[in-house]
Formats: C-alpha cells, structure tokens, sequence
C-alpha cells in the first residue's frame, strides 16, 4: 500500500446561510462552463465552487489537506473532469458525502481522487461543522469526529476497484496493471 | 434470477459473470470525445502513452459540437488539438458544420441497438431512444476506451417506470419527459437503469424517444432504455445498411430494483422553474410570466419533429416585439431537412434567429447566454443557476416555447 488509508483534515461543510445541506450542487456551480477549455490542473483550482452562492471564495479559504464534506447527489450534470480536477489542484484531501452524481463519482474514483460515501453526515445536524477534524479510514469507512472524538456512523468502505485505482494512482497505472 | 435488459446488453459485453453491483470489465463498441474534453482525452494519451494511443480508429470518433464553429481562441485551440491528433491517428472528426455527436451516431447507423457508446458527453444516455446503452463520462475514462477499448462499470439496477395513459396533441414527448422527471426527482434514479415501458412510451417517434431518454440524466440515472419497435429497427437498418438488426430484451423474469408508474391522464403541458430541471409544474401555474427569449434546439429537443411543431405553430404570424427566439438544429440533416422544405423560411418570417447545427444554447454555445435579469423558456434539459449566463431559464416543450413566443410571456399551447 503506498498511497494513505487513513485520512485526517481540517472540514468544509457545505451548508448555505441557513445552515442547511446544499444538495444537488451541479458542476456548472462546482466549476462553471466559463472555464472548460482551461486543460492544466494547477490553472483549475482557483474556479472551485466559483458559481455556487455563498462559496465563491472557497479557493482562498481552502488549505491542502483540508476535507470537503458534501450532501447529496454531488457533482449532478455535466461529465466534465474539472469538476474534479479544481480539488485536486487545491490539495483537497478527500470529499465525502451522501450521494454523488453518477459521472462526477466514475471521474474522482479514475483519477484517484478519494470520494468516500457517508450517509447522513450532513443532513443529521450536530454532527459535524466546518472547522473541526475529521478522521476517515478509507478501507473501512470508519469515520471520526476527531475534535470530538465521537465515532460518524454511515460511512462506507472504497469498493474494490476504487481502491486499485487509488492504489495505483489512476486509471491509467492501474490499466498497467491488468489488461494485456 | 433473469437479467434486464440493459444487464443483458452488459452481459453480451463482457466475459464476467454480470450481476447489479458487481464491477464488471466491458469492450466497448464506440467512444467519442467532443470539442468539449477532448483536447484534455489528447493530452492523457500523449502523456501515458508513448505509441499506439488508439485500440481501433474505426470504432473512435471526435464529436465538434459544443462552441462549434468555436467562438473563442481556447475552444479554437482544442479543436485544432483533435483534428492534428485524429490526422495522426486515422480518426474521423465530425466537424463544427455536422452538429450533435450523440444525433450523429443515431443518425450515420453507428449506433445500433444493444451497443454500448461512451462519450465525453453526460446527455449520452440519449442513446437509449436506440435501445442501446449509452454513457457519458469524463476524459479520464475516455483517453482511457480511446486507449484500450475498454472500460469498467459497476452494473446498475434497473427501475422500471411504466406509463400509464396517451399523449395528446399540442403534448408532445418533452411534457411527458417532465411529468416523469418531476415524479422521480433529481435523485430518483441516481446510480441506476431505467427502463421506460407502456403505451404513451410504445407511440413515441424516434424524435420523441431522443427527448425522454436525454433527461434520464436529469433523474441522477446511468442509461435509460426503450425497447426499439419496428421503426426505431428500420431507421438503424437504413441508416447502417446492416439487415441483422434485432431489439435486445430482457429476460421473462428479470428482476428490478423498483416499479414506478406514472399516469398521464389528463396531463397538461410541464414547465421546469428556475434553477432545477426537476422543478415541474403545469405550464398554467406560471402563464403570464412576461419573457425575453426563447431558445429551440439541444439534444432534447433539437430534432426535426421539434422545428416542424414550432414551424406550424409560427407559420405566417410573428413571434412578439422584443422577444428574442434563437434555434439551432441538433444536425447538419435536420437543417438541410428545414432548408429543403420551407421551414426556414416559416421561422425567418417569423423572427427566428437560425443558426448552424450544434448544442447551441446549451453550456456556453454561442447563441444561449442570458443577461442579468433575462426571462428565457428553452427547450433544452438544464436550467442551471448560472449555466446558460446571468438570467432564469425555464425549460418547456417545443409547442410552449412556440406559443410563448407569440404573446411574449409564458403560454400553455392548448389555448392557440
């Protein structure tokens, strides 16, 4: 195993101003059209969440390593990659949440981007807030309020060929690794 | 346990045992990326890959549709990316002037029922009108088919929605298409098949079928399916020139995940409210609602039944001072079609702005952007905040776009 199963951040809850869950945040909102033809990772990172009301400064905020907690149906719409990409190039360590878009999902998991399902983490209030330290083990799903120390029930292991892929670093190093 | 029909077509696909959950490895019968994604499928190859960056150039395409002709040096770049790399590779690149990808594999007979195609495109579903399984996917996995002609998938689950009732004139497939959606909401589907059966479904034309299916992305599905009929079956032996053509099926006893049914008796025309596609009412809650523009066109509703139901209503009357009406045909075909039979001339007398084929109003094509504050009704598939610029898009059929038009604010069609 190379590449860390056990992942710890600092989180962003992505609530709006009344506190409530965002859910069905599209990519148009997560990294708008106005951007697509924009094809290096490091140009990308400073239009995340730019169209979405209430985060449009995330990108200053952020900091590597941080966690991006979402609600569900994450990354609805469009196939674009960049929706991605735009968190990784800001060193986001893992984004875990309640559903994902059904592309959006295929996209984090084939660029080894760690996307971690946790049913209720949002929408159940009092269980996290931006700000506090999250402890996910990848393998297990185990999850962690760590500035609490309570345990996050829902949480739910990588499946097995998103921790291959992860393993091996994306799709591509992992098609090395099994097709002829 | 049988399998359904969209587990079978995975099943003929691959050398695993196929089952709903399990991650399954399939060959792929097409793969695209278009103007949008592909210069990045390019840069993919060329970095993992020294030589031999495409598995089968025959079964490989670039689709230019998004910003086509490109209106902007980067999408111009891109372009220029794909076609030098389809020239090195011996791959077909279906130019700005041809319109649509996902249209163009329906209407060159490359896409055939029970194939799998996959593209940099997530409206790819819409191959589902053909009975075959269609996925949009990012330029990861694309560079990645384009490479091996291969992909994996985890096998969806497949709900079953039977419709219940018939469609009547001016409704049309996209207030049926609205009507499901708003039943099954933006997650209804997430991560799954779906499956559309019944007697409104059976009637639809292959124009009303493309409509449907666009918009199981909408409803958070993977691929929508509607068994071909006979002339769904003639069209793609036509147009592919190929006589062994069969529907692909289910088995008797196959298994879904969930049955949901939708009764349309007594429907009336749908409208999406700003800003979520699933946010349906009757066209007549909003009637009234004054607007600024109107755009026909998209992969939902940019086909010729959609310009000839816009045409008639439009024919020999004016669309109303100050509202803007914009079209773009989804294909090349489908202009040549509006060339050829007059209906060019209806919409240019009419007011309408026709532009060349292509996504058009949708994203950032070149003729969708709206201004802070801008009413527009589109007959697209997204509604967005933000997506097609600054104002509220609110998507209805080609029918209520029409008659909108005419007295400038929104219009149920039943009353023309």
């Amino acid at each position: 195993m190379k590449r860390p199963i056990l992942i710890k951040g600092r989180i962003w809850v992505l609530r709006d101003k009344q506190g409530r869950a965002i859910d069905d945040i599209d990519t148009d909102q997560i990294y708008h059209n106005a951007h697509l033809a924009i094809t290096e990772l490091e140009k990308m990172g400073q239009f995340a969440l730019g169209n979405l009301s209430g985060w449009e400064d995330f990108p200053q905020r952020a900091r590597p390593r941080d966690i991006l907690v979402v609600g569900r149906n994450f990354g609805a719409g469009s196939s674009r990659q960049q929706a991605v990409d735009c968190f990784r190039s800001l060193g986001i360590a893992l984004i875990i949440g309640e559903s994902f878009g059904a592309i959006y999902k295929r996209n984090a998991i084939n660029s080894g981007f760690p996307l971690l399902l946790c049913l209720g983490i949002v929408s159940q209030s009092g269980k996290v807030n931006s700000g506090v330290i999250l402890e996910v083990n990848l393998s297990t799903g185990e999850t962690y309020n760590h500035t609490t120390g309570q345990k996050i029930e829902g949480g739910e292991p990588f499946s097995r060929v998103q921790m291959e892929i992860y393993q091996a670093g994306d799709l591509f190093e992992y098609g090395r690794t099994i097709l002829p | 346990m049988g399998k359904t029909v969209i587990e079978k077509i995975i099943a003929r696909h691959s050398r695993e045992e196929v089952a709903p959950g399990k991650v399954v490895w399939v060959d792929i019968d097409l793969r695209t990326a278009r103007d949008f994604g592909g210069a990045n499928v390019v840069e993919h190859l060329s970095r993992h890959y020294d030589k031999d960056r495409v598995a089968n150039f025959s079964k490989t395409f670039f689709t230019f549709d998004c910003v086509a002709p490109a209106n902007n040096i980067p999408y111009a770049n891109n372009q220029q990316i794909c076609r030098v790399f389809a020239q090195q590779q011996g791959i077909k690149v279906f130019d700005v002037d041809q319109g649509i990808g996902s249209h163009l594999l329906i209407d060159k007979g490359l896409c055939l029922p029970g194939y799998i195609a996959v593209g940099t495109d997530s409206h790819f579903n819409i191959l589902g009108a053909l009975g075959a399984l269609g996925q949009g996917m990012g330029d990861v996995d694309i560079a990645f088919a384009f490479k091996t002609g291969k992909t994996w998938f985890e096998v969806p689950e497949t709900i079953k929605v039977v419709v219940k009732g018939k469609l009547f004139p001016p409704l049309s497939s996209k207030d049926l298409t609205l009507a499901i959606l708003k039943r099954l909401g933006s997650k209804g589907a997430l991560g799954k098949a779906i499956e559309f059966c019944g007697e409104a479904i059976e009637s639809l034309s292959l124009d009303g079928r493309i409509t449907l299916t666009s918009m199981v992305t909408e409803m958070g599905g993977i691929a929508g399916f509607i068994t071909p009929d006979h002339k769904v079956l003639d069209y793609c032996r036509a147009r592919s020139g190929r006589g062994d053509i069969e529907a692909p099926m289910a088995d008797p006893n196959a298994h879904h995940c969930q049955t949901i049914e939708v009764d349309i008796t007594g429907l009336k025309p749908q409208i999406s409210l700003p800003y979520r596609p699933s946010n349906v009412v009757d066209v007549e809650e909003v009637e009234g609602e004054k607007i600024d523009s109107v755009f026909l066109g998209s992969c939902t509703n940019g086909r010729w039944e959609d310009f000839k139901a816009v045409a008639s209503l439009l024919k020999g009357k004016r669309v109303f001072g100050g509202v803007m009406f914009k079209a773009v045909p989804a294909t090349k075909e489908v202009y040549g079609r509006l060339l050829r039979e007059g209906l060019t001339e209806v919409l240019f007398d009419a007011g309408v702005i026709l532009n060349s084929a292509g996504c058009g109003g949708c994203a950032s094509g070149q003729v969708g952007m709206t201004g802070e504050g801008e009413v527009q009704l589109s007959t697209g598939n997204r509604n967005f905040k933000g997506k097609q610029g600054a104002g509220k898009t609110f998507l209805v059929s080609p029918a209520t776009a029409a008659a909108s038009a005419l007295y400038g604010k929104i219009t149920s069609p039943v009353k023309l």
